[in-house]
C-alpha cells in the first residue's frame, strides 16, 4: 500500500506538481498497479542477470570529426525565455539564502 | 467478408493499397497529385470527425506531389515516389530554418500540451528516409500523449474515433495513423510501438501494422517514451505495402547508437506466398483469460488457414507471458520518468513562467502533462527511488531476461509464432479510462514481444461483432522476411485484405 505521503515525496523527486485531487486519485491507482506488479515478487530470479537492452551492443564508437550542429538561432527558437544568445533560466538561489 | 468491405477493383482510389496505385502511377493513369487530392478530400470530409490529424500540410503535400510527378516524367524512380503518407506526431518534422524562422514544416506535439506549438529544428530519420524514397508527407497524426496509451484517449487533443464505429476507440497509441490508413486519408503511415502501439491499433482499425526488431529502424527524431523498447514501424493496407515501407525505413543510422548496422534484406522478395515446410508455434499462454470468444475464434481460424496452406502448426509454451505486464509496467515508466525529465520549461515547450527554478519545473510539468503521463512518471520515479530500485526495477530487468530467454528457446524450435494481437475488438470511448489496469491489459499479447525485442506484425483476420480482429506473427530477431512471408501468405489464402470500414466510399 502506497501512502499519500509516498506519492507527494515521489512527485517532489519528479519535479511534478500534483493537485490535491490528483494526489488522492494517484494514491488509489498506484496502490492497485503496484499490487498487480507484486506477481514478480514470487518469481525466482536468484540466478538471473538483469537485461537493460536486448541488443548485444557495446561501446558504439565513431570518429571524432567536427561537423555542423544546430545553428544557434534554430537551437534557441523554441525557448520560452531568452536573453541575447542565451537561454534565460529562472533564478536558482533566492536572496538571503 | 462482413459489412463495409468491398470487392477488389471496386475500391475508390483513396482506399487502395500502395501496390495498386503505384502501378497506376507507373502507367500514367493517375498522378501523385491525384492521390494527394484523394486523401485530402477524405481528410476534409472525415478528418475532423475522426480527429485523425493534429497537423495537415495540404499545400506542402500538393507541392511535393507536383515535384514527384515531374520527377517521374523525367524518368526518376524511387520505391515510394509520389505516395502520400502520414507521420505519427511523435516523429519530429523539420519546421525551422537555420535562422530559427518557421520554414513551412509541420509542428510536433507528441499528443501533449507541453509541446504545443513546438517547431523542430531538425527532421526525424523516418521523415528523411521516406522523403528520400519519394513519399509525400500529408500531415501528422493524433496519438496518445507521448505514446502512452492503448486507446488514443490520452491525447491532449481529444480521442481518435474508429471508422468501423465512431463511438469506439481505434486502439493506441498510434490510433491516428491506423485510422488514417483505414479511412483512406493516407496510403501508409508510421507509428511507434513500445508495448503494442502499432500492432494493437492496427488490429482494432482493421489494417496491417508492423513493429520491426528493436534496432532495425532508427529512433532518431522519435520523441522518446521507453528507449529500450520503442521502435518505429509502418501501417499499411496489405502486408505487401508494409514490406515496401519497411524497406524504406530500415537501415543503419549513426545518429541512433541502438540502430544496428546489419544489411537490409529485400522484404518484397520474401513474399513468395510459400509457407510449406515452415514450423509455426502457437504459444498457448497468449490466449489470455478474458479474451473475447469472437477474437479467439477468428485467430484460430487464421491459424487453420496457414495450416491449410501447408505450414506445420505446433503448440508451444512461453510460461512467463503472464509476468509480461508487470515487467513492462515497471521498465517503461522507469525509462519514461528519465526521458521526460527534459520537459523543464526552459529550452522548449510550455513554461509556467514562474521566477523560481524549482517551482517553475513543478508547475510547468504539472500544467503540461496529462493524467496518464503523470501516472507513469510517478510510477517510474517510485520504481527507481532509493529503497525500491532493487525490488522493482532490477527485478523487472531480471524477469525481462527470463521472458527473452523463453522466446529465444522457443524460436529455436519453430520459424515464427502465431498469436492474437489484442484480447478484444474495439471498445467504446470511455469504457476503460477509469481503470488504468483494465486499459493496460489491452497490450498483454503485444508487450512481451517488445520486452524480447522481436519483430511482430498484426494482420486483419476477419470480423467479430462486425469489428476487425487482428492476429500476430512474431519472428526471430532481424527475421522480418519470415514474419512478412507468413503474414502475406495468410493474406493471399484468406482474402481479408480488402476489408474496409464504412467510410470507404467517395
Amino acid at each position: 500500500m502506497i501512502t499519500r505521503g509516498d506519492v507527494e515525496h515521489v512527485a517532489e523527486l519528479a519535479r511534478l506538481h500534483l493537485t490535491d485531487e490528483e494526489l488522492d486519485r494517484m494514491q488509489v491507482q498506484l496502490s492497485r498497479i503496484l499490487e498487480a506488479i507484486e506477481v514478480l515478487r514470487d518469481v525466482d530470479t536468484s540466478h538471473v542477470g538483469p537485461t537493460a537492452t536486448v541488443l548485444n551492443l557495446e561501446n558504439v564508437m565513431r570518429d571524432d570529426e567536427p561537423s555542423d550542429g544546430l545553428s544557434r538561432e534554430a537551437a534557441l527558437a523554441n525557448a520560452p525565455l531568452r536573453e541575447g544568445d542565451h537561454l534565460r533560466v529562472p533564478r536558482v538561489l533566492k536572496e538571503g539564502r | 467478408m462482413g459489412t463495409g468491405s468491398a470487392g477488389a477493383g471496386t475500391l475508390p482510389l483513396a482506399d487502395r493499397p500502395i501496390h495498386e496505385v503505384a502501378a497506376l502511377l507507373e502507367r500514367g493513369e493517375v498522378s501523385s497529385r491525384d492521390l494527394v487530392e484523394a486523401c485530402l478530400a477524405r481528410i476534409e470530409r472525415d478528418g475532423e470527425r475522426l480527429n485523425t490529424f493534429l497537423a495537415v500540410g495540404a499545400e506542402q503535400a500538393r507541392a511535393a506531389a507536383d515535384i514527384a510527378d515531374a520527377a517521374r516524367a523525367d524518368g526518376v524512380r524511387a520505391p515510394l515516389l509520389g505516395i502520400p503518407y502520414a507521420l505519427k506526431d511523435i516523429f519530429v518534422t523539420r519546421a525551422l530554418d537555420d535562422e530559427g524562422q518557421p520554414d513551412g514544416g509541420l509542428p510536433t506535439t507528441a499528443g501533449s500540451r507541453i509541446l504545443e506549438g513546438y517547431l523542430s529544428p531538425y527532421a526525424s530519420d523516418a521523415e528523411d528516409r521516406l522523403t528520400a524514397a519519394g513519399a509525400v508527407l500529408l500531415g501528422k497524426t493524433n496519438c496518445d500523449e507521448f505514446a502512452m496509451g492503448s486507446s488514443n484517449e490520452n491525447s491532449a487533443y481529444g480521442p481518435v474515433r474508429n471508422p468501423w464505429g465512431e463511438t469506439l476507440v481505434p486502439g493506441g497509441s498510434s490510433g491516428g495513423s491506423s485510422v488514417a490508413v483505414a479511412a483512406g486519408q493516407a496510403f501508409f503511415a508510421t507509428g511507434t510501438d513500445t508495448g503494442g502501439s502499432i500492432r494493437q491499433p492496427a488490429a482494432l482499425s482493421g489494417v496491417v501494422g508492423m513493429k520491426p526488431t528493436y534496432g532495425r529502424v532508427s529512433r532518431y527524431g522519435m520523441v522518446a517514451f521507453a528507449s529500450s523498447l520503442d521502435q518505429c514501424g509502418p501501417f499499411g493496407r496489405s502486408v505487401r505495402d508494409v514490406a515496401l515501407v519497411l524497406g524504406a525505413l530500415a537501415g543503419h543510422d549513426p545518429r541512433d547508437a541502438t540502430c544496428v548496422d546489419t544489411p537490409v534484406p529485400d522484404y518484397l522478395a520474401a513474399l513468395d506466398g510459400e509457407v510449406r515446410g515452415l514450423r509455426l508455434g502457437v504459444p498457448r499462454e497468449f490466449f489470455v483469460a478474458g479474451m473475447e470468444p469472437g477474437v479467439e475464434q477468428a485467430v484460430r481460424a487464421a491459424i487453420a488457414v496457414l495450416e491449410g496452406a501447408g505450414a506445420d502448426i505446433v503448440e508451444v509454451s512461453l510460461p512467463s507471458t503472464d509476468k509480461g505486464l508487470a515487467t513492462y509496467y515497471i521498465i517503461t515508466p522507469a525509462e519514461a520518468s528519465a526521458n521526460l525529465a527534459r520537459y523543464d520549461g526552459i529550452r522548449f515547450g510550455h513554461t509556467a513562467g514562474v521566477d523560481d527554478l524549482l517551482e517553475n519545473y513543478r508547475l510547468t510539468r504539472g500544467e503540461g502533462f496529462g493524467p496518464e503521463v503523470k501516472r507513469r512518471i510517478i510510477l517510474g520515479t517510485y520504481a527507481l527511488s532509493a529503497g525500491y530500485y532493487d525490488a522493482y526495477y532490477v527485478k523487472a530487468q531480471q524477469v525481462r531476461t527470463m521472458i527473452k530467454a523463453e522466446f529465444d528457446a522457443v524460436l529455436g524450435t519453430v520459424d515464427a509464432l502465431l498469436a492474437p494481437t489484442s484480447p478484444s475488438v474495439a471498445f467504446p470511448i470511455g469504457a476503460k479510462t477509469e481503470d488504468p489496469l483494465l486499459m493496460y491489459l489491452n497490450d498483454a499479447c503485444t508487450l512481451p514481444v517488445n520486452i524480447a525485442g522481436l519483430p511482430g506484425i498484426s494482420v486483419p483476420c476477419g470480423l467479430s461483432d462486425g469489428l476487425p480482429v487482428g492476429f500476430q506473427v512474431i519472428g526471430k530477431a532481424f527475421d522480418e522476411p519470415t514474419v512478412l512471408r507468413v503474414a502475406d501468405a495468410y493474406q493471399r489464402a484468406a482474402g481479408f485484405s480488402d476489408l474496409r470500414p464504412p467510410t470507404a466510399h467517395d
